[in-house]
């Protein structure tokens, strides 16, 4: 009687039971695809995060160098600029001189802080990585009139181009066709911990990654791009610079291929190597960490800053901050415009669905009051009318579900492809391969009149500035919105809520009624 | 065995209160039909839903074999309703989206008849009213005299012992309205049931056993000239 009863009476008013359920579908359906939108976005995020970030690290750990100095090393042509003295070579000498630095960037942090960090509870991997910058300078030393030239700026700090100094800013490459200069980014790549790292995001495409016999050998990986651009292969033979400024030959074992939107390093070396080069032994400028569980991080990263005073401790939330671009639009929207709407939705229709339901048991009140004088009890009459909003709410989940999966396809297939960037000049945070903070020395060319910041500019310190390349470091990727099964228990969830709730008040409204009262109203 | 003794209801309407009933005395014997006439907004119809438990009165007692339904609580109420009383409205009140039988079936759902002895018993109670062929009708397909057998089939289908009808002949015709008052008189005889009707017909009216007429909230009742 009670399945009879209530499917007739939806048929009977079966244009306000499909307003009811279009009304919750809508709700529904909009939650769902806010949802996957929203998952959409975060899978989105967790990709560029991965890309720009590193797979399997939760936090990378770094140092601001100090106000008085520049980090590890700096850019010099190996003599010291000293204006009006004799020290300067003279005109016509040849200069030929390959330094490996460190990234002036991030300060040293000794491998005792790796060490320490390892030891920490919820710490699964930790390891210590270097960033190095190679420079090459070459060329005869001009004769040239210093007494022109006021303090110069740094060099500019745009992906792949630097500012030179005054007059000549915007070619840096040659100093009156007298100097010709080149760098590349060094990564030192600790071995025993690869799965951590610059490394872990790439692929190696010819060739081989690093072994553990490695770790003291003149072998290097090279980044495919870079070795593209430079007609390297495997087998290959790299020079490579060292804080002597003498090059030492190094073999490309492997190309590597890293993520598009990455801005990784153009060689990677084995960390000790890389180390004993720069000069910089037991010495990292970086330390990649993973924590045993994602819930972990922020407790492992306090355990870290507690541990190791004075690092800058980043993770993806603080990376996820900084991104921006569609991507963060995109994220803002499906979490608040997307998510108010749906909301706002819900709640329209849950409160037509009341209303309308409470005008329904208006409209039967001599039917209730009828079946109350057969004797039904109260609790049997409400239940028929939570029955008959439950189902309304079903048929409303199941159109609602539907609506959402369409809703979350077209998003998938009409959204445009969502853009991420991350803010060079924002953040104090180091992150290899991410954002870093672009604080260049002064000084510099100062033999160049008014000597200034440089923008733009093609490839030549493209890897000298690494850190400043990330500003322009922008990943594109395809916005899927994901249907989860999380989100059609929810959809089905809110349905029966839906339902009960109208349910409740068209139950109390028919609860109420007193059979008299109801049987002398139609009287 | 109906026993009332004064029984009083008042109710309110806006501000002032309406007194429906001023202390009505009357005893109902078992398998006795009594009519009750009177003005419109004289206590008929209330007299009737305090007989048959919708309300209850102000003050006064009002037994049914007994048990004073004034002191009832809602549950026991509900029950005396669902087992013992059968009502017959002026306006038929059937359920629009059920069958004739399914209608008459819903008088057994709150006594837990289960299925098929529902099914049989609705359909035996439309054979006495002579509506067997018109089982699967919805009421919007029956006449009003087919819809009022329905109605009465419903109030007779669990064998109560008391049938409350109000005004049952008031929307039909007047050939129909001898054939349902035939109908009523009949299986209250084959029934032994206490009836009590509200009519507005005098020549209905006197075919009961005794007749009561209302007047101001007061009952006085006679044995009919019949």
């Amino acid at each position: 009687m009670f399945f009879t009863y209530l499917w007739r009476e939806l048929r009977r008013r079966a244009r306000q039971a499909i307003f009811i359920a279009a009304g919750l579908a809508l709700g529904i359906g909009l939650v769902i695809t806010v949802t996957a939108a929203s998952a959409g976005v975060k899978n989105a995020q967790s990709s560029v995060l991965h890309s720009l970030y590193g797979v399997g690290t939760d936090i990378t750990v770094t140092k601001a160098p100090t106000a008085s100095g520049n980090g590890n090393g700096g850019f010099s042509f190996g003599f010291r600029q000293r204006i009006g003295t004799g020290s300067r070579p003279k005109a016509g000498s040849k200069i030929d001189n390959n330094t490996l630095s460190g990234d002036f960037t991030l300060a040293s942090i000794k491998t005792a802080s790796v060490t320490a960090v390892s030891k920490l509870a919820n710490v699964a991997a930790v390891a210590g990585g270097l960033t190095l910058t190679d420079r090459t300078v070459t060329g005869t030393v001009p004769a040239l009139n210093f007494n022109d030239g006021g303090n110069g700026g740094p060099g500019g700090s745009t992906s792949g181009g630097a500012g030179g100094g005054g007059a000549r800013g915007g070619n840096p490459t040659s100093f009156g066709a007298n100097f010709n200069t080149n760098s590349f980014t060094v990564n030192g790549v600790d071995i025993a911990n690869g799965e951590l790292g610059p490394l872990s995001t790439g692929k190696v495409s010819s060739g081989r990654t690093f072994t553990s016999a490695d770790s003291a050998r003149d072998v290097a990986l090279v980044e495919a791009s870079y070795a593209t651009t430079n007609k390297l292969k495997v087998g290959a033979v790299i020079a490579v610079g060292n804080a002597r400024q003498k090059a030492t030959s190094f073999t490309v074992v492997g190309i590597v291929t890293e993520p598009a939107g990455d801005s990784p390093a153009d060689v990677y070396l084995p960390l000790g190597v890389a180390q004993t080069l720069a000069g910089m032994k037991n010495e990292v400028n970086t330390i990649y960490v993973a924590a045993t569980s994602g819930d972990k991080i922020a407790t492992v990263a306090g355990a870290i800053k507690a541990a190791v005073p004075g690092v800058t401790i980043t993770d993806q939330d603080t990376l996820a901050s900084e991104v921006t671009g569609s991507i963060s639009s995109a994220a803002s929207l499906a979490n608040n415009l997307g998510k108010w709407l749906a909301i706002a939705v819900l709640i329209a229709a849950f409160f037509l669905a009341s209303l309308l339901t409470m005008s329904a048991v208006s409209r039967r009140v001599r039917e209730f009051g009828t079946l109350k004088a057969l004797g039904w009890k109260s609790r049997r009459i409400i239940g028929q009318v939570m029955g008959e909003s439950i189902a309304i709410g079903i048929v409303g989940g199941v159109i609602g579900v539907g609506l959402g999966f369409a809703g979350a396809w077209a998003v998938g297939k009409f959204a445009r492809p969502l853009s991420a960037s991350l803010a060079a000049a924002t953040t104090g945070n180091a992150t290899p391969g991410g954002a870093q903070r672009f604080g260049g020395g002064t000084g510099g060319f100062g033999a160049f009149p008014g000597g200034g910041t440089g923008t733009g500019g093609s490839n030549p310190f493209r890897g000298a500035f690494r850190s400043a390349a990330s500003a322009a470091s922008s990943v594109t990727v395809h916005l899927s919105a994901p249907v989860t099964i999380t989100a059609v228990v929810l959809a089905v969830v809110l349905a029966v809520l839906g339902g009960l709730i109208a349910g409740s008040f068209g139950g109390w409204r028919a609860a109420r009624l007193r059979p008299a009262a109801a049987l002398s109203k139609v009287a | 065995m109906y026993r009332l003794t004064n029984v009083i209801k008042d109710y309110p309407k806006g501000r002032a209160t309406v007194h429906a009933l001023r202390g009505v005395t009357v005893e109902i014997a078992d398998g006795e039909w009594l009519s009750i006439q009177g003005p419109t907004g004289h206590g008929k119809s209330t007299l009737l839903q305090l007989l048959g438990g919708l309300d209850r009165p102000t003050s006064g007692s009002l037994e049914l074999d007994g048990r004073d339904l004034a002191r009832l609580g809602e549950g026991p109420m509900t029950k005396v309703r669902a087992s013992q009383i059968g009502f017959i409205f002026q306006t038929f009140n059937l359920i629009p989206t059920l069958s004739a039988q399914e209608n008459v079936e819903t008088a057994l759902v709150p006594l837990g008849v289960k299925e098929p002895a529902r099914k049989s018993r609705a359909a035996a109670a439309l054979a006495s009213v002579g509506l067997s062929d018109r089982a699967r009708h919805l009421p919007s397909e029956l006449s009003g005299g087919q819809q009022q057998r329905v109605a009465i089939a419903r109030a007779l289908v669990k064998e109560p012992k008391v049938v409350l009808a109000d005004e049952p002949t008031g929307n039909l015709d007047e050939d129909t309205r001898g054939e349902i008052i035939g109908l009523l008189e009949q299986l209250w005889q084959a029934n032994g049931l206490t009836m009590i009707m509200v009519t507005h017909d005098s020549t209905i009216a006197r075919r009961a056993q005794r007749l009561g007429t209302m007047r101001n909230g007061q009952l006085t009742v006679k044995r009919s000239v019949n």
